[in-house]
């Protein structure tokens, strides 16, 4: 019965989400950026990442080469391809580990209130006065630039804002009658937690999470960028930029693909989002 | 009213308190003490522990981050860098105007572009400006704003040379820069504008005040912006947070010297006293701006003005 009635659920919430061409094109999108980082090996072996050509040095873009070829000769099409895995992967495993604290965290404080409430808004508090790029900046000072800890930098900055939505969209959705009627025949707290007021207050939670891993990555690749974050040889996208700077004049195609990819995965997952937001609406369902 | 700030202000005391601990304690993690940094792990073992003792780096962690709070609020002293053997307070006066500068101007720059955007395209709903706005602020939102600057650089100073491409020497030396960080950010801003001031339209108020004959501008001015704002001005106080730290990035594109290129080098210096006093400076910034844009939405919303006349602040 409630197997079928999620079935039900889902596909009107796809049937409402096709209708917007803009959410269309974005998942479209989404899933050939998807369907690159999963089959870069297919397109492109690995080992023209990093096979240098000393004849085919800053070469521009050719049938050989689409993307052309960096200072050492190596291919940019084939890092550009690979350096996919990095930027999808920052993007997703942040989100999701500042999604997971951000729930157990906002969940916490909105469901019990009181005391938990206070020291866990208090603390919040404490983190929002510092500005995201400032925290990720101060924890990769701290710890070095790594993969790891580019990662650690990014959750961190990230999570007291979904503490915040999370904690609000519980908030109303606690006052609920059927989590009354639940705490009525004696169910825990962590099951109520998770079995009704989260699945109930997923819409926003979810939308937060989509349009969040397009900004994650876009901090990542701004901290790359700067040299906080992965470092060169690696085909991170954000690396490869703050490579191509020095070669502004001779050969700005290095500059310009990479920022392109950027630019159309961050823009894929807020296309989803936006059509998200508009399919899980209940106010906007007709 | 002046109760309500007041109360802010006290708070803000234990917050910044929280934020010093936070950052202070995130750069005890970083490895290595000063002595071995600054002179080099080949110095001899007394030198180093000499070193450490000048710092007052030998004494425990509580102890040194009250030193380093007691520092702050006495002396306004934020220490002396490990690299430069200067102290941090001036190497930051010294560059923040710049980083101020640039922040503030593109604040002003996306405020105005975002939200008279934001207003057209909410006016003119489903016209075709108004998608051209959405498609170009959805752009423009997912574009990482170090590579619009770059590609603004390439053009406009490298291609066209109407602008300077590096240094903070005149004015014209911030308009890249500030463009570069107000761009997306207007993106952003337009999206919200127009979202708010589309949900405004739909409401009751609105109906009444088109029904007591309202004419259409005086319904979108007077009845309808004001509440449309709302939610903008609490984005802009974010935004402002945003941009001091885009400037950070937006700084190192253009070889500014301001606050984001003090942190890049002292970061790999490992110059920890630098990190912590310039982070903390912008984090003070940060919370005073957030508090100051908290008073001027009570002042624009007159529901919220009169709940805290009454007293009591109750969970948002």
């Amino acid at each position: 019965m409630s197997k079928n009635r999620k079935h039900t659920q889902l596909s009107e919430i796809w049937r409402r989400y096709r209708k917007n061409k803009t959410a269309v094109l974005g998942f479209v999108l989404l899933v050939i950026i998807i369907g690159t980082a999963l089959f870069a090996d297919v397109i492109v072996p690995y080992s023209k990442c990093i096979e240098q050509v000393g004849a085919d040095r800053l070469q521009g873009p050719s049938m050989a080469h689409f993307f052309g070829t960096d200072e050492f000769g190596r291919d940019l099409f084939a890092r550009v391809v690979h350096g996919s895995r990095y930027s999808l992967m920052i993007g997703l495993v942040t989100s999701l580990m500042a999604l997971v604290i951000g729930a157990v965290l906002g969940a916490s404080a909105g469901y019990f209130g009181g005391v938990v409430d206070n020291v866990i808004s208090r603390i919040m508090d404490v983190f929002m006065c510092v500005p995201p790029i400032l925290l990720s900046l101060a924890v990769v000072a701290a710890l070095g630039t790594n993969l790891r800890n580019l990662i650690i930098a990014i959750t961190v900055s990230c999570v007291p804002g979904n503490v915040r939505l999370i904690r609000s969209v519980v908030l109303t959705t606690a006052e609920q009658d059927y989590v009354e009627a639940a705490k009525s025949y004696g169910t825990s707290n962590a099951r109520i937690i998770f079995r009704y007021v989260l699945p109930n207050a997923m819409g926003p939670i979810i939308v937060n999470t989509t349009m969040s891993i397009s900004d994650m990555m876009l901090s990542a690749a701004g901290l790359s960028f700067i040299g906080m974050g992965i470092q060169p040889p690696s085909p991170e996208w954000g690396a490869l930029l703050s490579n191509a700077q020095q070669y502004l004049f001779t050969a700005p195609y290095l500059l310009l693909f990479p920022g392109i990819f950027i630019l159309l995965s961050s823009l894929a997952f807020n296309l989803v989002g936006d059509g998200l937001t508009d399919a899980l609406d209940p106010k906007l369902r007709d | 009213m002046s109760k309500y700030i007041m109360k802010r202000l006290l708070y803000m005391i234990p917050v910044l308190l929280g934020v010093s601990f936070l950052v202070f304690t995130i750069l005890s993690l970083t490895p290595g003490d000063p002595g071995s940094i600054i002179l080099g792990i080949t110095a001899k073992k007394e030198d180093i522990a000499a070193l450490n003792a000048e710092f007052g780096y030998n004494q425990p962690f509580f102890i040194r981050f009250f030193n380093y709070i007691g520092d702050i609020i006495f002396h306004f002293d934020l220490g002396t860098s490990y690299a430069t053997r200067q102290p941090v307070m001036e190497s930051i006066l010294a560059r923040f105007p710049n980083t101020l500068l640039l922040a503030v101007l593109s604040m002003c720059l996306s405020a105005v572009l975002g939200i008279s955007m934001g207003i057209f395209s909410a006016v003119r709903q489903y016209s075709v400006m108004d998608h051209v706005c959405i498609v170009v602020a959805l752009v423009f939102a997912s574009m990482p704003s170090f590579w619009l600057g770059l590609m603004m650089l390439i053009l406009f100073s490298l291609k066209l040379g109407w602008l300077p491409s590096f240094g903070a020497d005149t004015l014209r030396h911030f308009i890249l820069p500030a463009l570069t960080l107000s761009l997306p950010s207007a993106a952003g801003l337009l999206r919200l504008t127009r979202a708010s001031m589309l949900e405004t339209i739909r409401q009751e108020y609105i109906r009444t005040a088109r029904a007591k004959g309202a004419s259409n501008r005086r319904v979108i001015w007077k009845h309808a912006l004001r509440n449309a704002l709302l939610p903008v001005v609490t984005a802009m106080g974010g935004g402002f947070g945003a941009s001091l730290g885009g400037a950070i990035i937006a700084e190192t594109v253009f070889a500014m010297p301001g606050m984001g290129t003090l942190m890049t080098t002292a970061i790999r210096q490992k110059d920890v006293p630098m990190v912590m006093g310039a982070t903390l400076f912008l984090a003070v910034l940060f919370s005073l701006v957030i508090l100051a844009v908290d008073i001027l939405y009570a002042f624009i919303d007159p529901r919220i003005k009169a709940k805290y006349q009454n007293g009591g602040k109750s969970r948002e």
